[in-house]
Order: C-alpha cells, then sequence, then structure tokens
C-alpha cells in the first residue's frame, strides 16, 4: 500500500495550485456575479494540458492518469468551481468517451479540438424529464441515408453555450428501452442544432449551462459514438469516471471553504481573543478537516483503481461522490458559520462555495441514485 | 395542529393575505433586489406590523403566539418579508415600547405598531458580532443630550426606517456595564446610512451599514437608564428569538411545499422520497411547538431565555437542513433562479447567524440548564 503520489502527479499538483491561485481564483467572484464564461482560463489551461489531461499525446493530450486528472480538478475547483467543473466536463465527459469509444477517425478528428478549448466540449444526457432516470430519454435519432436525424430537447447542459463538440444521447430503437439508446458526437454548427438561453442557477453559475434543442439535427453516421444501442453502457461508464471528478470538485471547494475559515477565525476577535481559540469553531474546524481528507481518500482510491485497470469502480466512484458531494455541503455551511454574518456577505468568498457545493449533489447522479447505485452493487 | 380554533382561524387569514397578497411580488423584489416599501401598506392594514401591541398604542393588540403565526405565514411564501416584519416588531419597535419615556412611546409606538413608519435595530459593528459587549461605538453626555460616533453593519430595514434604537459605549473598558441605548430619528444631523449589504439570500430584506459622526441626541432619546443598554438588547433579543424561530419554520415549511408541490406534479413511490418528506414534516413540527411554547411563556410573562434560544437554534437549523434537502429531493430545476427551493437554500442560512448565532444559543442554553440545576 502506497498513499504517496507519485513525481507526475506531485509536479500536476503543484502547478495546479499555483496557476490556479494566480489566475483564477481572483476572477472567481467577478464571473460568479457576471456569470461570464472563463475564456481567458481556458485558454491558459489548453496551453498547460489542462483540458486533455487523460487525452493520449498523439491527440493532442498531456497523457496523464486519473489520479492526475482527480488532483487538477482538486485544485482548479479550489480556487473556482465554475472553471473546475467545465475541466471536469471537457476531460471526463468527452475527451474520455471519445478516447475509449470512438473511432480512430473520431479521436483524429476531435481530440486536438477539445485538448486546446477551441472546439471545448458538451455532455447531453438530461433532459427536461428524464435526470436521475436516463433510461427515461426522449430523444430520438432515426437513420436516414449516410446520416441520422436527431430530433429533442436536453436542459442544464454544462459549456453548451460555449462548447463546440457535444457528446448527445438519443433514443435509436424505443422498444429496445435503455438498449435502444445511443451516443452521438455532435458538432455545434450542425443544421438543426441549437443552444437555448443561459440558465441562472444558484452556483456553478459561469459555466455556459443552456438547453439543447434539435430539429430534424443531421448528424453524419460516422458520427455515432460506439456501435447503435451502446449509449446507455458508455454513458454509464463514463459517468463512474466523472463521478470521481464530481467528488475532486467537493475537496477542491470545501477545502477552500476550510483554509478560508482557518484564516479568518485566525483574524476575527471577539470577546478579545481571535475566535479560533474557541472550542466550538475548534470543533468545526476538526471535523471539517476530517471529512475533507475522508472524502479526498475516497476520491484518490477511486481514481487508482480506475487507473490501475480495475474493470469493476462503480461503487467506490459512487461513494466518493455521494461522500465528497455531502461534505462538501456540510463543509461550506459551516465555512459559512465560522464566517458569522461576514459569512452571509457577498464580500467573502464562503457564501459562494456555499451555493457552489449545494449543484453537486444534483448533477451527474444525484445523492438518491448514488445510494441507490451503492447498494445495487452490495445487494449483488 | 397543536393550536386553539381561534389561532387556526387566524392562520387561515394570514395564509390567505401571504398567498394573495406578496407571492405574485416575490420574484420580482428579490430579483432586482428592491426592498418592496410599496407593499407595506397592505400588511399595515392587517396589523401585521404590530401583532404585539395594544390597540391604543396602534397594534393588533394580539398575543405573541399569533405573532408567531404571522412571522411564519409571512416567511412561508417570502422570507426576506418575514425577516422585515420580525426585525421591525421585535427589535425595531419593541425596545420603544418597553423602555422609552412616556412622551416618546406614546409619540412613536403608535406610528411604529400600526406600520405608518419602519423601525430598525442597531446592534452589530463590524468588531462586535457575537460579542456585542465589545460595541465600540461610543456615546458622549453633554449638558443636554448625547453625541453618539462610530459605525454599525448589517442593521436591517434601516435605509427605510424612521428610528433606529442604537447601542453605544460610555467607557469601552467597562464591557457590558458601559452601554446604553439610544433612540436615533431619521434626519438627525450626523446620523447617515451607508452601503447596502450584497448578501447571499434575504435579497429583498434592506440590510445596511449606519454612520454616526457626533450625532447629537437630546436626553429623551435616552432608553432605559445608563449604563443599563446591554440588558435592554438582551431582552430585545430574547423576544425576537421567538420570531427567528417562528421565521425559521416557515422557511422549512416553504420548502415542505416546494417538496409537495414537486410530489404532485411528479408522482414517485420512491422510499427515499417518503423518507425526506416525513423527516422534513415531523422536524417542522418539532419547530414550530417549540416556537409555539416559547411564545406562551412570553405572553405568560415567564421570562424564558432557554426556551426562547431553543426556539431559534432549532427552527434555523431545520430550516437550512430542510432547504438542502429540498433541492436534493427536487432535482437540477430547484437550482434555478425564481424556484422557491433555490431562494429558501440561501435564505435560510441568515437564521443561523442573525440575532445570536446558533454557537450562541447553545451557549445561553447550556448555561441556563447549568443554573436549573
Amino acid at each position: 500500500m502506497d498513499f504517496t503520489l507519485n513525481e507526475n502527479q506531485k509536479m500536476v499538483q503543484e502547478m495546479v495550485r499555483r496557476f490556479a491561485k494566480e489566475q483564477i481564483e481572483p476572477k472567481a467572484a467577478e464571473i460568479d456575479a457576471s456569470r461570464e464564461f472563463p475564456w481567458e482560463s481556458i485558454r491558459k489551461m489548453a496551453e498547460l494540458g489542462l483540458l486533455g489531461m487523460i487525452v493520449p499525446e498523439q491527440y493532442g493530450g498531456a497523457g496523464f492518469d486519473f489520479v492526475s486528472l482527480a488532483i487538477a480538478v482538486e485544485e482548479i475547483s479550489h480556487a473556482c468551481a465554475s472553471t473546475g467543473v467545465i475541466v471536469a466536463v471537457n476531460n471526463s465527459l468527452v475527451a474520455y468517451p471519445i478516447c475509449t469509444f470512438g473511432t480512430e477517425e473520431q479521436r483524429a478528428k476531435y481530440l486536438p479540438g477539445l485538448c486546446s478549448g477551441k472546439t471545448l466540449g458538451a455532455f447531453a444526457l438530461t433532459e427536461p424529464n428524464a435526470g436521475s432516470d436516463p433510461a427515461g430519454l426522449e430523444a430520438t435519432a432515426r437513420l436516414d441515408g449516410d446520416s441520422y436525424v436527431l430530433n429533442g430537447t436536453k436542459r442544464f447542459i454544462t459549456t453548451a453555450e460555449e462548447a463546440g463538440t457535444f457528446i448527445v444521447f438519443a433514443v435509436t430503437d424505443k422498444a429496445a428501452g435503455h438498449k435502444g439508446i445511443s451516443a452521438f458526437i455532435v458538432e455545434k454548427g450542425f443544421p438543426g442544432f441549437s443552444v437555448g438561453k443561459h440558465e441562472d442557477l444558484m452556483g456553478m453559475r459561469a459555466t455556459g449551462n443552456t438547453e439543447v434543442t434539435m430539429e430534424d439535427c443531421r448528424v453524419p453516421a460516422r458520427n455515432l459514438l460506439g456501435t447503435t444501442g451502446q449509449g446507455f453502457r458508455i454513458a454509464m461508464h463514463v459517468l463512474d469516471c466523472s463521478r470521481i471528478d464530481i467528488g475532486a470538485q467537493a475537496v477542491g471547494i470545501a477545502q477552500a471553504a476550510l483554509d478560508k475559515s482557518i484564516q479568518y477565525s485566525k483574524e476575527r476577535k471577539q470577546f478579545g481573543k481571535p475566535i479560533c481559540q474557541f472550542e466550538m469553531i475548534q470543533d468545526k474546524l476538526a471535523v471539517m478537516a476530517a471529512n475533507i481528507s475522508a472524502a479526498r481518500l475516497l476520491v484518490y482510491y477511486a481514481a487508482f483503481l480506475k487507473d490501475s485497470g480495475a474493470e469493476h469502480f462503480t461503487m467506490e466512484s459512487s461513494i466518493a461522490k455521494y461522500f465528497g458531494a455531502s461534505m462538501a455541503v456540510d463543509v461550506t455551511r459551516e465555512a459559512v458559520q465560522v464566517h458569522g454574518g461576514y459569512g452571509y456577505s457577498k464580500d467573502y468568498a464562503v457564501e459562494r462555495y456555499y451555493r457552489d457545493a449545494k449543484c453537486l449533489e444534483i448533477y451527474e447522479g444525484a445523492a438518491e441514485i448514488q445510494k441507490l447505485v451503492i447498494a445495487r452493487v452490495l445487494l449483488q | 395542529m397543536p393550536l386553539d380554533k381561534k389561532y387556526e382561524v387566524f392562520r387561515a387569514e394570514v395564509r390567505e393575505f401571504a398567498l394573495k397578497e406578496l407571492a405574485p411580488h416575490v420574484n420580482r423584489f428579490e430579483s432586482s433586489g428592491e426592498f418592496p416599501v410599496e407593499l407595506l401598506p397592505r400588511l399595515a392594514a392587517h396589523g401585521y406590523l404590530g401583532v404585539p401591541y395594544p390597540k391604543n398604542m396602534g397594534g393588533a393588540g394580539l398575543d405573541y403566539v399569533s405573532y408567531a403565526i404571522v412571522a411564519e405565514e409571512i416567511s412561508r411564501v417570502w422570507g426576506a418579508m418575514g425577516l422585515t416584519v420580525c426585525a421591525h416588531i421585535s427589535l425595531g419597535t419593541f425596545p420603544i415600547y418597553r423602555f422609552a419615556t412616556e412622551p416618546v412611546r406614546r409619540r412613536l409606538v403608535p406610528k411604529l405598531a400600526s406600520g405608518e413608519v419602519l423601525g430598525a435595530f442597531g446592534l452589530t459593528e463590524p468588531n462586535a458580532g457575537s460579542d456585542a459587549a465589545g460595541t465600540e461605538t461610543t456615546v458622549r453626555k453633554t449638558a443636554d443630550g448625547y453625541v453618539l460616533n462610530g459605525t454599525k453593519r448589517f442593521i436591517t430595514n434601516a435605509e427605510y426606517a424612521q428610528t433606529v434604537i442604537v447601542a453605544a459605549t460610555h467607557d469601552w473598558s467597562l464591557g457590558a456595564k458601559g452601554i446604553s441605548c439610544f433612540l436615533v430619528e431619521k434626519g438627525t444631523p450626523g446620523y447617515t446610512v451607508g452601503a447596502r449589504e450584497h448578501k447571499l439570500g434575504l435579497l429583498a430584506s434592506n440590510t445596511v451599514e449606519l454612520v454616526f459622526e457626533d450625532c447629537r441626541i437630546a436626553l429623551e432619546n435616552l432608553l432605559g437608564e445608563e449604563y443599563k443598554g446591554f440588558a435592554i438588547f438582551m431582552e430585545t433579543l430574547d423576544g425576537g428569538r421567538i420570531s427567528i424561530g417562528a421565521h425559521g419554520v416557515g422557511l422549512a415549511q416553504g420548502a415542505l411545499d416546494a417538496v409537495i408541490e414537486r410530489a404532485r406534479t411528479h408522482p414517485t413511490r420512491s422510499q427515499l422520497f417518503s423518507k425526506v418528506l416525513a423527516d422534513m414534516a415531523m422536524r417542522i413540527y418539532a419547530a414550530r411547538l417549540m416556537v409555539y411554547d416559547a411564545a406562551r411563556l412570553k405572553d405568560a410573562g415567564i421570562r424564558n431565555d432557554q426556551e426562547c434560544a431553543s426556539a431559534k437554534l432549532y427552527g434555523s437549523e431545520v430550516a437550512t437542513w430542510a432547504a438542502g434537502e429540498a433541492i436534493r429531493v427536487i432535482g437540477d430545476r430547484a437550482l434555478v433562479s425564481g424556484h422557491p427551493a433555490e431562494r429558501i437554500f440561501r435564505d435560510t442560512k441568515l437564521s443561523e447567524i442573525g440575532e445570536g448565532t446558533s454557537e450562541i444559543m447553545r451557549l445561553i442554553i447550556a448555561k441556563e440548564v447549568l443554573k436549573g440545576n
């Protein structure tokens, strides 16, 4: 058993931490208010290889492992949760499935644009009537000659407003249930494809989250990802991997909340001494740290299982996501509490962390779903 | 429901008012962040801005249980308006009603209790939050009055208030024993309202900074006695905590309403959903009983620090918890601006901070528990 990061992983951690602190954190409050997509940071992250962490170098990626990706997502989310989720989506929800399930032609065509940020990725699974239940998808794809015709609406699609490359899930055979779902690589410019208005979300506000509409959208048959009917399996496998990164985001946001709480509790004096000297405050800081440490180990462990080629890590990634998200909600709530009235004010970052963390419990599988997934594995 | 029929009839009236007169305006004011000053006369017309004060003083002549019902039902549809009402009645009006000189009482309480003007309470300072005895605003006595200097922060209603109660110290080294409370009226030279606070939630509630620069007030603006101000605001906050508990119960009920609405439009047989729904209903029920119990003690004239602190602490923690659960079970659409669960999630957190943090509530309860044994 070895709990140490290797040289590459340490290098990623140091580099991303410094970069995120200097380049991303100073803009976080501003883009949270304006909802402006952080293109400047994204371009710089592309130069550092952060947009294609797990993509092989031959396609423009950095060729790192999933532990490194988790570390990078944690450090970026520590600075800005919106920027963190953009990186996570591009890597694990879009680049990764193209690497894993794409044809050589698809990889060569789409991965370089994802890695450079020129055509950023978005993952379009959720629909107005299919959130936690992807088997209830209503979007359809019909083969017509050498292309598929897609119709339907997707909602709450992170980065959709700014992305160029979409992975879209649609039903190709309604009678086959979840075995009738297929995945497609859809370019934003394809006729019949459009994005809606920017969602005004409580947290993760600068993520270009919009609705996506497909009206007789023609997608070349060669853009089918995997085989027909393989879409559900692709989605489940991809989410198994990407949930690790939601756990990593949770750790990053929570660690930022703890760091700010430590700093504030040392500076804020009440009753003649810094509030960090009060036991009730120390109790909070200690519980926060304990839960963050546990969540981080769960994230690393799930990523390590993925990197070591384990076939089954569904339960571990769901635990990392479930525990991480609820931990981040708790930790950020306590961070607001430690800050008192100032914590409720936009003058301090913790109110933003509190809003951002809540989203983690919802997207990529709500907490309820994670618990059912964990139980299903336990009962197998 | 745990109350006599007359209270339930009253609750139904307030509920109807809140749904009809307030609910349609919530999203407009919450998205602009403007203070809904034009809606206040509607509350005043029903006596909701002076519930527990006698009729001959402009109030509705009802008790604290009725006041808790008003605070609860208004907060259930609109947290910011609930807070406006609570801050006005408990913090802005009570100290004048209870501690001002008779001429001042007769002049101001009828205006406040009838809702003709709004009241505010300025205790918190940049460096004095939980440690209210650390108040740094100074007062200097002169031949014909007092001179105030200092800054207050996070003061609810103050920009729109005719009156503000201000705590100030004669001598900082005396701590709690050096503080007096004063009444300052809008327009008094040297008193200015500073910047509006940008907050996580309760966006339509007015929260501002107050600045006192050689602000001169008359002798009759002293509340109670000199150097006895600490006891005045402790008693004021004690009563205020019942209403913040009720505010929490209302917010939590609003979250439960959102979950029930979701179940109505999207029926589910999920046991996990039932579990959340049941736990929310159970905890809200418990919190509501605690609020009513504290209110009944107050109505009976029994000193009830422990019950008030418990009602405030439990009500606010249930609210924060319930708001989080509501978003979780409703899912992504509950994260969108304009959804009640989204607003309630941001609104509730203040209940655990304002008018005494949860940490201070626990210290009060523990002290009372040890005192009694």
